[in-house]
């Protein structure tokens, strides 16, 4: 008899493990899963955190998404910005998002980002970059696939990191002012974008300070699709035809459907 | 790696993590508290051994709190034994657990890959480790003092440094003593310089 009230059980949910094997076994091949090719960057200045992120999501050589937003709300005070498989990092963050949101109900107070990074715990193709600005001041954390986390005054992730690091690594010093950090950012995004092919479109930057955040979306758009030299539209007569032949698919009232 | 002197435990390690070849980050804090006066160094995998750390440094508060005194080395070393050798085909950590508890003085435990137990007066750990037994076997006294530890050390994880790949950075030292932990940094830049080759050039 089920009288017991079921507990959700904690950490990671293996239940689709098994369902995923049976069907691999039975011959189906699991959906190739879409990656956000990507440059993520994170980095300190005087007065908080700034992450930027480039916007091109890839299937395969295939842009899936020319604009895609890979920079996620967590909190208030908190964004993220996800590397590695889309559906992932966009799980990922959601699920933190509203565990952090029944946190911050349950204890009364805002949300501190170590605890975002906390939970969490890796099992998933999701590598984040998560930045806030809390009671103990500006936090910028990144975690990678398996759950492991670095504390870093700047950091890139995603395939186009290297690129975005060299930049970081040659103009980063300790207290930047906000718009020196805010170019920092843009270039370092773009040189991922120019430089790395799962990498482009735009550069979106967050700023975050304390009790203020600002969402550029689009700051900079240094792939803006050139105006047409000319109109390539055909004319009406351009192709001759040698049968017409019309249909009327509008159905008036009182026509009864062919059932035969 | 981990050193017994005479009062305490002096730990030490480098600063680089890498992913493949890539460095992810090249200032790690490889030596993590687990308690007041209980510290680990991490080795193997970061994602494993963080995971690790946090759950025995939970145990020992928990413990703390409890026997409402501070745990011993011993018991800490217990705990990370317990995980690492049950889960052994899970994990990939070798984790060397050093303090000082107010019963035995400065102990210092080493947990290799496996989850097999090792209370040693020193101990050393890591890919890197490989490169440095003959200069630890050759240079280790019993009963040093600090500052010898300290030099014993900050030298043996520099040569690891310069030989190893996988290893580099800065170094980070701890020492743990009745007082409390002191902790200390020392930039790449400003290490040691041994032998590195001849200038072919001339």
């Amino acid at each position: 008899m089920r009288d017991k009230i079921e507990i959700p059980k904690s950490g990671f949910n293996f239940d689709n493990y098994r369902r995923n094997a049976f069907l691999e076994k039975q011959g189906l091949s699991l959906p190739k899963p879409i990656k956000t090719g990507t440059t993520i960057v994170g980095l300190l200045f005087k007065d908080g955190v700034i992450l930027g992120a480039d916007t091109r999501s890839t299937n395969g050589t295939i842009v899936a998404n020319k604009n895609c937003e890979k920079i996620h709300y967590l909190a208030p005070n908190m964004y993220c910005a996800g590397a590695g498989t889309a559906a992932d990092t966009e799980q990922a963050t959601s699920m933190i998002s509203s565990q952090l949101e029944l946190h911050r109900l349950a204890t009364g107070r805002q949300a501190r980002v170590i605890t975002a990074v906390t939970i969490y715990q890796g099992h998933m193709g999701a590598a984040l970059i998560i930045g806030g600005y809390d009671i103990s001041g500006p936090g910028l954390f990144n975690v990678h696939p398996h759950g492991s986390t670095d504390k870093l005054p700047f950091m890139a992730m995603g395939s186009g990191s290297l690129a975005a690091m060299s930049i970081l690594e040659s103009r980063w010093t300790k207290d930047l002012e906000r718009d020196d950090a805010i170019e920092l950012a843009k270039d370092a995004i773009e040189a991922g974008i120019f430089n790395d092919l799962g990498s482009g479109s735009n550069v979106d930057i967050n700023i975050i300070e304390k009790d203020k955040v600002e969402v550029l979306r689009n700051y900079a758009k240094p792939n803006e699709r050139a105006v047409k030299e000319q109109s390539y539209k055909y004319k009406r007569g351009a192709t001759a035809y040698l049968k017409e032949y019309v249909r009327e698919f509008i159905v008036t009232e009182g026509d009864a459907m062919d059932i035969s | 790696m981990a050193v017994e002197f005479q009062g305490g435990v002096v730990i030490g390690a480098d600063t680089r993590t890498t992913l493949g070849s890539y460095v992810s980050n090249r200032v790690t804090d490889k030596l993590t508290p687990i308690h007041d006066k209980i510290y680990c160094c991490r080795s193997g995998s970061a994602a494993d051994t963080q995971f690790i750390a946090d759950l025995v440094r939970y145990y020992m508060q928990m413990y703390a709190v409890q026997h409402n005194e501070p745990p011993s080395v011993r018991t800490a070393a217990a705990l990370f034994q317990e995980l690492c050798y049950q889960n052994k085909d899970y994990l990939l950590a070798g984790i060397i657990v050093a303090g000082w508890d107010k019963h035995n003085g400065g102990t210092i435990y080493n947990i290799p890959i496996g989850g097999s137990l090792h209370r040693q007066p020193f101990t050393i750990g890591g890919s890197g480790s490989s490169f440095i037994y003959g200069y630890c076997d050759a240079n280790f006294k019993k009963n040093m003092t600090q500052e010898e530890a300290v030099e014993f050390v900050k030298n043996a994880v520099t040569l690891a440094m310069s030989r190893d790949g996988s290893s580099g950075g800065c170094v980070r030292i701890a020492i743990i003593n009745e007082d409390g932990v002191e902790m200390h940094f020392f930039p790449g830049n400003q290490l040691s310089v041994f032998y590195e080759g001849e200038d072919t050039a001339s």
